[in-house]
């Protein structure tokens, strides 16, 4: 029903109308009216690069996961601040990592994870989406990073996209 | 104002000025594009989430309560750092760009 009314995505909607709520310097009729429309047009715009809907089950465990992320986006930095510092040249490698995500939008999610911790950056997803390339600045063992990005991202990831 | 918060401030402030320094540093010293892009994101995302906590923390001990639109920016800087770096390596990817002779590991092409 709410599809027909033109509100193909009621939860973007809903973000959309919030966020521009708290954009706007303070809630008044007008950012009323003006949150209103743009919660109405921008999800029929975008409409085209939504191919499905997304498919958040379990969306409490979100906050933790930010949690995490902001958590070791600092450790990270620290151990990147270290080293372009130091004398010592870096040692990039091109890592290959096998993503078992199987929705699009928790793909992106890992993806921008990696970019957003320091000292890895995903370069590119294989056509078939079943291999991430990522450029990583500084590192030792190939094989430990996998593991890493599995255990504190894609696991968590994998349980809130079920 | 309270000197534990204005110190608090003073110290993310520098953090965040550090970051951002280092950040800069890091974008000069290091060898190819490839590392060269590990540098800025580190500094938007330390670096700038540092200063703008500041900048909520000192606006709220005012008694101006916690400005949203800042938290936003912090929201959005998050969202867009990522993007632009993956469009940026992808394109280096493309147009094959020099990488330092002891990268392990090759980009592939499709």
């Amino acid at each position: 029903m709410l599809a027909r009314i033109g509100l193909p995505q009621p939860f973007l909607s809903l973000v959309l109308f919030i966020v521009w709520q708290l954009l706007s310097d303070g809630i008044s009729g007008g950012s009323i009216v003006m949150g209103l429309i743009l919660a109405w047009v921008l999800p029929q715009v975008t409409r085209g690069f939504w191919p499905e809907r997304p498919a958040i089950v379990k969306g409490w465990l979100v906050p933790l996961y930010i949690l995490r992320v902001l958590l070791d986006i600092v450790v990270a930095s620290l151990s990147v601040a270290r080293l372009v510092l130091s004398t010592r040249k870096p040692r990039p490698a091109f890592i290959s990592y096998p993503i078992s995500l199987e929705h699009p939008l928790a793909i992106t999610m890992l993806a921008s994870t990696i970019s957003l911790t320091p000292g890895t950056v995903s370069t590119d997803v294989s056509d078939d989406q079943r291999i991430l390339l990522i450029h990583a600045l500084d590192v030792d063992d190939e094989q430990d990073i996998i593991d890493t990005i599995r255990r504190r991202y894609e696991k968590p990831l994998q349980e809130i996209f079920q | 104002m309270n000197p534990v918060v204005e110190y608090l401030i003073a110290g993310l402030l520098l953090t965040g000025g550090a970051f951002t320094l280092i950040g800069a540093i890091g974008l000069a010293r290091m060898p190819d594009f490839y590392t060269r892009l590990h540098a800025p994101t580190k500094a938007t995302t330390v670096g700038v989430g540092a200063i703008i906590i500041a900048s909520v923390a000192y606006a709220s001990s005012q008694g101006a309560g916690i400005d949203t639109a800042e938290v936003l920016i912090t929201v959005f800087l998050f969202m867009t750092a990522p993007v632009s770096a993956n469009i940026m390596a992808k394109s280096a990817m493309h147009l094959d760009v020099k990488r330092m002779p002891e990268t392990r590991g090759k980009p592939w092409d499709q």
